[in-house]
C-alpha cells in the first residue's frame, strides 16, 4: 500500500486545481458568449423572443445546476454528440452561467436612462450600432460587481460536475480519500483551496461595488 | 438516431417522486426556519460591542460563502466522524444547509438592520422600552419587510442546492431520480421530469412565500 504523506495529498490536490480553474474559465468565456445572445433575446422588441429569453432565464435559474449536469451528461448523446465528463461539464455550466450573466447584464441595460438610447437613435446609429456602442458598454460597467460575484459561484459550482464523472478537485479529492481514509484533512484542504481561489475575487467585487458612484 | 422518448415507466415511479419531493420540502422547511432564527443572532452578533464575536461572526460568513456547498456537506459529512461526531444523513444534511443558508442570510438580516432609521428605536427607547424589546419589536419587523424578496431568493436557491444531498444517500427528489434512472434505464427522462418538478417547486415555494410574506407582514413585500 502506497503511504499519503500530508504534502502527497496536498500535492496532487493542487495539481487537479487546474481542471478546476479551466472549467471555470471555459463555463465563463462561453457562458459570456452564450449569454449576450440570450441578452439580445431578452431585451428584443420582438415579444417572442422576449418571451422565449425569459423563459430560458427562468428555466436555469428555477432547476437545479446538478440536475442541469445530469441533463446534458444524459441528453447529448441522444442527439448524436459523443460526451464525456469533460464535455458535458463544460457544456452545462456555460448553459446555466449564460442565463445568470443574461439576467445581471439585462439588469444593466435596464438601468440605463432611456435618453441613452435617444441619443443613440439621434446621431443616426441603427440598433445594433446603438448597442454596441452606446448601452453595452455602460450596461457592462455598471453589472461589473455582480458579474465577479457570479463569478464566484461559478467556481464554487465546477464542484457539482465531480457527480459526473469530471476529474476537478473534489472528485480528485474522493479518490484520495478512498486511499488514505483522512477525510477531514483531505476535504478541510479542499475548502482552504477553494477558499484561496474564491475570497480574493468576493473581495474584489466588493472594492467595485465601494467604488461604484451611487445612482 | 431510431431513440424515442419513454415514459411508461412514470406510472409506476409517481410513488417515489413524491416521496422524494416531500423530502426535499422537509429539507428546506427545517433549513429555513432553523437558517433564518441563527442568522437574527447571527446578525445581531456581528453588530455587537464584544469585538471577538462580531469577527467570528464575518469569518464564519466569509468561509461559507467561498466554499462550495458540496464540499462543505462532504467535510461535515464524511470529516466530522473522524474527530467523533457521528451524524445521521439527514442530520448531516440538514445540518450543512442551515449552516450555508445562515451564512448568505446573515449577510441580508445585518442589510435590513442597517436599513431601519436609527431614530425608530432612540424613539422606542424613550418609550421606556427594554433594549431586547426594541430589537424584537420594533426594529426586526421592519428589517424582515424590507429583506423579505432577497430572502425568498436564497430560500428557493437553497431549495435548489438540495438537490446535492443526494451525493450523501439522504432520498429527496434528486436521489430518487438517482435510483430510478438506475432501474429503469430511462436516465434523461427521468431527469427531465424530476427537473420540471424542481421548477414547479420553486415557483411554488416562491408562491407560497409571496403569500405568506403579505399576509405576516403586511402589504409592500413583493
Amino acid at each position: 500500500m502506497i503511504e499519503f504523506t500530508f504534502w502527497d495529498i496536498l500535492r496532487n490536490l493542487l495539481f487537479a486545481t487546474r481542471w478546476t480553474i479551466l472549467l471555470s474559465i471555459v463555463a465563463f468565456a462561453g457562458g459570456a458568449a452564450v449569454g449576450l445572445l440570450i441578452l439580445f433575446a431578452r431585451i428584443s422588441k420582438r415579444p417572442w423572443l422576449r418571451r422565449f429569453g425569459a423563459g430560458y432565464i427562468a428555466l436555469f435559474q428555477g432547476t437545479p445546476l446538478l440536475m442541469q449536469l445530469f441533463l446534458m451528461f444524459f441528453g447529448l448523446p441522444m442527439l448524436g454528440f459523443r460526451i464525456e465528463p469533460w464535455t458535458a461539464a463544460a457544456f452545462g455550466l456555460t448553459f446555466y452561467a449564460s442565463a445568470y450573466l443574461a439576467e445581471i447584464w439585462r439588469g444593466g441595460v435596464e438601468a440605463l436612462p432611456r435618453g441613452q438610447w435617444d441619443a443613440g437613435a439621434s446621431l443616426g446609429l441603427h440598433y445594433l450600432q446603438e448597442l454596441r456602442l452606446v448601452i453595452l458598454p455602460q450596461a457592462f460597467a455598471i453589472t461589473r460587481p455582480p458579474v465577479v460575484g457570479f463569478l464566484v459561484q461559478l467556481i464554487k459550482s465546477t464542484a457539482l460536475t465531480s457527480i459526473i464523472g469530471f476529474e476537478e478537485l473534489l472528485r480528485t479529492a474522493n479518490a484520495i480519500n478512498n486511499a488514505t481514509f483522512e477525510p477531514f484533512t483531505v476535504y478541510g484542504l479542499v475548502a482552504v483551496i477553494f477558499f484561496v481561489l474564491c475570497y480574493p475575487l468576493t473581495q474584489y467585487a466588493r472594492l467595485l461595488e465601494r467604488r461604484a458612484p451611487a445612482h | 438516431m431510431g431513440y424515442s422518448l419513454d415514459f411508461r415507466w412514470l406510472h409506476d415511479a409517481a410513488g417515489a417522486i413524491a416521496h422524494g419531493a416531500a423530502m426535499t420540502l422537509l429539507l428546506i422547511a427545517c433549513t429555513t426556519v432553523l437558517g433564518i432564527l441563527i442568522s437574527i443572532l447571527l446578525a445581531a452578533a456581528r453588530r455587537s460591542r464584544y469585538d471577538l464575536l462580531s469577527k467570528a461572526v464575518a469569518i464564519y460568513v466569509e468561509v461559507i460563502r467561498n466554499t462550495p456547498f458540496l464540499v462543505q456537506l462532504f467535510f461535515i459529512f464524511f470529516g466530522l466522524p473522524s474527530i467523533g461526531i457521528r451524524l445521521d444523513p439527514i442530520v448531516a444534511a440538514i445540518l450543512a444547509m442551515t449552516l450555508n443558508m445562515a451564512a448568505y442570510t446573515t449577510e441580508i438580516v445585518g442589510a435590513g438592520l442597517d436599513a431601519v432609521p436609527r431614530g425608530q428605536s432612540e424613539a422606542a427607547l424613550a418609550l421606556g422600552l427594554r433594549q431586547r424589546q426594541v430589537f424584537i419589536k420594533i426594529i426586526l419587523p421592519q428589517a424582515l419587510k424590507v429583506i423579505f424578496p432577497a430572502l425568498t431568493s436564497q430560500v428557493v436557491i437553497m431549495m435548489l442546492e438540495s438537490a446535492v444531498v443526494s451525493q450523501i444517500a439522504v432520498r429527496e427528489l434528486a436521489h430518487e431520480a438517482d435510483l430510478l434512472q438506475a432501474r429503469t434505464f430511462r436516465s434523461f427522462e427521468t431527469y427531465l421530469v424530476v427537473t420540471m418538478i424542481y421548477l414547479g417547486l420553486s415557483m411554488a415555494i416562491r408562491r407560497f412565500l409571496v403569500a405568506g410574506g403579505r399576509r405576516v407582514l403586511g402589504a409592500g413585500v413583493s
